[in-house]
């Protein structure tokens, strides 16, 4: 095959390439969250790795294998290891156990609630663990493929195969099933708590409107959708899964039923991560060739942050008051924008 | 082998019905000393005798696909394991899917075609069966899994011949050969079986079907004596060929070997056979073939697994080589004579 050499920059697109602080992690990275605001990349196995505004690396060690799941509220993380264990890091990079699995299974999803509450899966259990109360378990049929809090009241939503378990932990007897033929992974809520979606594990989202369990269908997506990121003020999920990043339009009650969504920021590569700004309408999207863009929701001009050339775009993040800007490729490349 | 495949991590599958020595033949191959690493994924812990920290327990999740495809199912614990075994690149060389006795293969097989990441990141490397040869031929007549786990091999380690006498172990094997002549097979006492007929065997590597051509060309000739047969009307009861070896016919599995050394037309070719694997791709466990088309200087291969196929250009034809196209299905009540003449629709004449 000849090699590629792909046209000089055009000079319609504005770059701020030159302004990305690079970072070299030397691991595989899955993904990012800001802790404060220190970035903290999550390795495939064994670590965490802080990047702080001068780009200084501290790395820590938090599991004894691969780290499957990752949950973060801004002020801590929690993960999930194959190792059976399900810890958290805060800002200051301390380590504490949270839990472990008897038989050392594979902790496949965790979540984290505002409030402080966790969540984590093992196999078809999931466990929740509020405050000073006990532990609460619930069994699904079939193996957790994700899990989320509602943002309001504790609530869990668990997703497996053909639908999705929704269970108030305090609440006996009140798991309500919400079925969808087919296997679900992440899943979501929205922001205001009036939508529930989940990714599949065919390439497509499925959604249920949560006040009549009306469902929906986000189909057309080449790959299989791996990055959701609901946008300020959750208007729109920001999804992964295709050569453009699709956003579907959950403004209105009905949310994206009958509707088109929008598709922005089209490469020759598929859109691996996808974060919205927390305050603004504007997004970042890394994709399949290394890409970096910065895209504002409202025409969908660009910026480009980073170059194509390299691994996929693994990990994307905004800190939380949306001034810094994260990321970095499957082999640990990345880099750190201030705005 | 492509690099592209070749880095691909290879996956072995490892079935055989209750009792037949799965655990056993797992043992040997994670304590033997061929300095490689592999994460195994079982479904029974305990019963692995050797520290391995990538011994990963897994619930047989057999999920149907939304894809419109009946029997398109693959197995969904696999696809989240091998999810998570990725994150750890480099820490194994190989993966090894013990199934249990009564599991299908097919959902195990199809996981790693159906799936664009786990086939981005692994390869099906072999499905390998271990059958015991004293209750195999029983097995056959009451549990329709055994059948499937025989038909569907690439590699067949006939285990516990130290338990059967001479005749026995003849009657056994002709067993397999009706349903399938095209694996490898191995006879074992205690799975004592070399690791390179089990392991890294790319059965599923369209480079490689030409490796397989021997058995092939071996298998050939039952089947000729096979059809010869059946234009006699054969009673379908097991017969002598007159070479000391007995012939089976099984009467709900069987193979059918096509064969033709005129050109095919691959515009008649193609849809009749993707036509084919739609329509009948719920009995046809695995087809293969070998092909020449009019006026293509480069072999085409193709393999299969129910209604999933992959087919691609191999290379050119070699001078002085006969162009001849070869295929092979395995599978449930195969209807033969439909298959035959939809072939022969396919000759240039």
């Amino acid at each position: 095959m000849k090699e590629f050499t792909p046209a000089p920059e055009s000079a319609s697109i504005v770059s701020v390439t030159d302004r990305v602080q690079p970072i070299a992690l030397g691991m595989a990275v899955t993904s990012v969250h800001f802790l404060k605001d220190r970035a903290a990349f999550v390795g495939g196995e064994e670590n965490v790795a802080f990047v702080d505004a001068n780009c200084e690396i501290t790395t820590v060690a938090v599991h004894s294998g691969g780290i499957l799941s990752t949950a973060s509220d801004g002020k801590r993380l929690v993960m999930g290891g194959d190792d059976g264990k399900v810890v958290s890091i805060d800002a200051k990079g301390e380590v504490t156990l949270l839990a472990t699995d008897p038989k050392r299974r594979w902790i496949d999803a965790v979540a984290l609630h505002a409030d402080g509450a966790f969540a984590w899966s093992a196999g078809k259990t999931a466990t929740v663990k509020s405050g000073k109360a006990e532990e609460k378990s619930i069994d699904v049929p079939s193996t957790v493929g994700g899990l989320a809090f509602a943002p309001k009241g504790l609530r869990l939503a668990i997703a497996h195969y053909n639908g999705v378990t929704l269970w108030f932990p305090n609440m006996a007897g009140s798991a309500e099933f919400l079925p969808w033929a087919g296997s679900h992974h992440a899943v979501t809520f929205s922001p205001d708590n009036k939508f529930l979606v989940t990714a599949m594990h065919e390439p497509a989202l499925h959604g249920w409107r949560l006040a009549d369990n009306r469902h929906m269908r986000m189909t057309g997506y080449p790959g299989r959708v791996r990055s959701m990121s609901w946008s300020a003020g959750g208007k729109g999920l920001a999804t992964s899964g295709a050569d453009t990043v699709i956003i579907w339009p959950f403004g209105s009650k009905d949310g994206p039923m009958g509707k088109e969504p929008a598709m922005l920021a089209p490469l020759q590569a598929r859109v691996s991560a996808v974060a919205c700004h927390p305050k603004n309408d504007i997004l970042a999207a890394g994709y399949s060739d290394g890409t970096v863009l910065m895209v504002r929701l409202e025409d969908g001009a660009e910026i480009l942050v980073r170059r194509n050339g390299t691994p996929p775009v693994a990990a994307i993040a905004w800190n939380a008051k949306g001034t810094l800007l994260a990321f970095a490729d499957e082999n640990g490349d990345g880099g750190l924008l201030e705005l | 082998m492509s690099d592209a495949t070749s880095q691909k991590i290879p996956v072995t599958v490892l079935t055989g019905y209750l009792g037949a020595g799965k655990t056993t033949l797992l043992n040997r191959i994670l304590s033997e000393n061929h300095g490689k690493k592999y994460a195994v994924i079982v479904n029974e812990f305990g019963e692995i005798g050797i520290d391995n920290d990538l011994i990963i327990g897994a619930d047989e999740e057999v999920f149907e696909m939304n894809n419109g495809c009946i029997c398109c199912t693959v197995r969904g614990d696999l696809v989240r394991i091998m999810d998570g075994l990725m994150k750890r690149k480099g820490k194994f060389d190989a993966i090894i899917v013990e199934t249990t006795g009564l599991a299908d293969p097919a959902p195990v097989a199809q996981t790693f075609f159906v799936d664009e990441d786990v086939q981005k990141n692994a390869r099906l490397d072999a499905v390998v069966t271990v059958a015991d040869a004293k209750w195999l031929s029983d097995r056959l007549k009451d549990a329709p899994e055994a059948k499937n786990q025989i038909a569907f091999a690439d590699v067949i380690v006939l285990n516990k011949t130290d338990l059967v006498n001479k005749g026995e172990l003849a009657e056994v094997e002709a067993r397999i050969r009706g349903i399938n002549p095209y694996a490898k097979l191995h006879r074992t006492e205690r799975c004592a079986v070399a690791l390179a007929d089990v392991l890294d065997r790319g059965a599923f590597d369209l480079d490689r079907i030409l490796d397989i051509e021997p058995d092939f060309l071996e298998a050939d000739d039952h089947d000729h004596d096979h059809d010869h047969h059946h234009h006699h009307g054969h009673d379908h009861h097991h017969h002598d060929h007159g070479h000391g070896l007995k012939h089976y016919h099984d009467e709900e599995m069987q193979s059918l070997s096509l064969k033709t050394d005129k050109p095919l037309d691959p515009n008649v070719f193609m849809p009749w056979l993707q036509n084919l694997v739609q329509v009948e791709g719920g009995k046809i466990l695995r087809s293969k073939g070998i092909l020449a088309f009019l006026d293509d200087d480069d072999r085409y291969v193709f393999q299969g697994v129910h209604m999933m196929l992959e087919g691609n250009h191999q290379r050119k034809w070699k001078e002085g080589e006969p162009r001849e196209s070869r295929l092979v299905f395995i599978g449930r009540e195969l209807p033969e004579e439909a298959i035959r003449k939809g072939f022969e629709s396919c000759i240039v004449s």
